[in-house]
């Protein structure tokens, strides 16, 4: 095979083998990848993937033949990958919008979305009116809301991401009306972030800011309209920034999909899902 | 006479290889930026109202100031260090300790940008931000690439100086010339096309640099108006916002990539162009 490219690449339509040797190689992997035992492909949202892995890892345990693939890459590409047939399910942190009614979505947990701020900091709670104002820039002052005599650095998330787009519709707001300080990706740089700044405030996942509080991280969750950001009050439903971390399919799901989606319902996983700090739902 | 031509063939065939590499990446930046290319207003990446590509705003020019600022920034910090660490080396530093300090310069520059940007939020940031906050700023990302890029151009300059023929050294030692006047007359001028390709490349370095930048620039999308605003540059909002994008979006994206290529590229052949004048 080698000799071949070798010797080709002295004549004019070398050039031309070597790229089809090239490109053959390309295609050859994954196809190899894809022979043998059934396997099963999640892709999507960053917030759901953690607990994705861990429920796959009992499944497979479970049924030994299985091999199920977990990448993350957000909402949108779960949605995307799902609609392109590249991934059988599509891990999605929000209910489903009207422009993806082509699509069924299974709840498997719940996700509170809680504002934060440095442990320092001596606010404790802030409604609606008082956020929207913070973060369209028209509160600047920690002394606006009770708090210190200090500038506010507002925390925003990248475009793209769920936790966003949740807060916006939360707040009613366009993102382009938010004046942020600081953006970032993922939950943990914005932790890392609002611990560095006791003047700071972000949003991140319940879940993941009180592990970190547990942790020992100088942060404080923030009450929203009186009601205290927790795991408990997003189970009762009665915290108003919360969201459904669903999986998502093109059309009925079958076989090992419709397995892997009824496993994740069931109460055999409710461990895991508590373990990441989401709130289990029954399926019906 | 066969080893020799299997030898060639297989040389060859590598070269062609990486050549071909090189060019399928710049074919699939072209491909994937084309429908942003052709679709949207090409002005519009340099005029419209701001960086919101879910509300169909694409410009892209805030961000390409801050790739710059940050990189031109961090090369002015970075190329007097970096130098004087060289003649240091060289001229100054006694030899145990002169092994001793290319050494930890060699170490600096092995350490992950990662490892760099994460020293930057827990440290860095913090300590701007109790003086001017945010602290997540352009100052941050100047001081964060300065330290990434400073082993690079002191590893380069050190291998120019050192290459620095001995007949000179002796002439200028000969002509009673001083230490300080030997470098400044003699060595500096002899090792000056050596330095300044590794400060190309240190350049393009900083330019395309993205996880240590995102992790402490604060990327927020703007014309900076002091060392202590929040920016974003292109590499950094690549990362930030490629694997949550779709259809324009991402395609601008794709738009951002090419530019910062063709950034670098420029740059390369500069030291490619300055490396020949050298061997001249």
């Amino acid at each position: 095979m080698v000799k071949i490219i070798i010797f080709s690449l002295t004549n004019r339509f070398g050039v031309v083998a070597a790229v089809i040797a090239f490109c053959g190689l390309v295609w050859a992997v994954p196809a190899v990848a894809n022979a043998g035992s059934q396997r099963l492909v999640l892709t999507g949202s960053s917030t759901v993937a953690p607990l994705i892995n861990e429920i796959a890892r009992r499944f497979e345990a479970k049924f030994p033949d299985v091999r199920i693939d977990v990448q993350t890459g957000g909402s949108s590409r779960g949605i995307n990958d799902v609609r392109k047939r590249i991934a059988d399910i599509g891990m999605v942190s929000r209910a489903l919008k009207p422009d993806e009614s082509d699509l069924l979505a299974f709840t498997i947990a719940l996700d509170g979305i809680s504002l934060i701020v440095h442990a320092d900091n001596p606010v404790t709670g802030l409604n609606r009116r008082q956020v929207a104002g913070i973060f369209t820039g028209d509160l600047s002052h920690w002394r606006a809301v009770g708090g210190p005599d200090a500038r506010i650095t507002v925390v925003n998330k990248a475009e793209g991401r769920s936790t966003l787009e949740l807060f916006l519709d939360y707040l009613q707001l366009k993102n382009s009306a938010i004046k942020p300080h600081v953006i970032i990706g993922d939950n943990a740089q914005g932790i890392k972030t609002v611990t560095g700044n006791r003047n700071a405030i972000g949003y991140v996942s319940i879940g993941a800011a009180e592990y970190e509080v547990q942790r020992g991280a100088p942060l404080r969750l923030l009450a929203l309209d009186g009601v205290e950001a927790s795991v408990e009050n997003v189970r009762e439903g009665i915290f108003s920034l919360s969201r459904p971390l669903n999986l998502v399919t093109a059309g009925e799901p079958q076989g090992l999909t419709r397995e892997f989606i009824l496993f994740a319902q069931s109460p055999q996983v409710h461990d895991l899902i508590e373990a990441q700090y989401f709130v289990p739902v029954d399926a019906n | 006479m066969l080893t020799d031509r299997v030898l060639t063939g297989i040389l060859r065939s590598g070269a062609l290889l990486s050549a071909l590499i090189m060019l399928l990446i710049l074919c699939f930046l072209l491909l994937e930026s084309w429908p942003a290319l052709t679709g949207l207003p090409v002005a519009g990446f340099l005029t419209d109202p701001s960086w919101h590509p879910l509300e169909s705003a694409y410009n892209l020019m805030p961000m390409l100031s801050a790739t710059l600022l940050a990189s031109i920034g961090a090369i002015t910090l970075a190329v007097p260090l970096g130098i004087a660490s060289a003649l240091f080396i060289v001229f100054f530093a006694p030899s145990h300790l002169a092994s001793l300090y290319k050494r930890l310069i060699e170490l600096l520059a092995g350490i992950p940008s990662v490892v760099f940007g994460f020293w930057g939020l827990t440290v860095l940031v913090p300590l701007i931000s109790e003086w001017q906050p945010p602290g997540a700023s352009l100052l941050a990302a100047v001081l964060v690439l300065t330290l990434m890029i400073l082993p690079m151009i002191a590893i380069t300059a050190y291998t120019a100086l050192a290459a620095v023929p001995d007949e000179l050294l002796q002439n200028a030692a000969a002509l009673g010339l001083s230490r300080w006047g030997t470098i400044a007359g003699v060595v500096l001028p002899a090792a000056r096309a050596g330095i300044t390709a590794g400060i190309i490349l240190a350049a393009a370095r900083a330019l395309g640099e993205t996880m240590a930048v995102l992790m402490v620039a604060g990327n927020v999308v703007q014309h900076p108006e002091s060392l202590f605003d929040p920016v974003r540059t292109l590499a950094a909002n690549i990362a930030l916002e490629m694997a949550y994008a779709m259809g324009d979006h991402r395609s601008v994206l794709f738009v951002s990539g090419l530019l910062l290529m063709l950034l670098v590229m420029a740059l390369s052949a500069m030291a490619g162009l300055l490396e020949k004048h050298r061997h001249v």
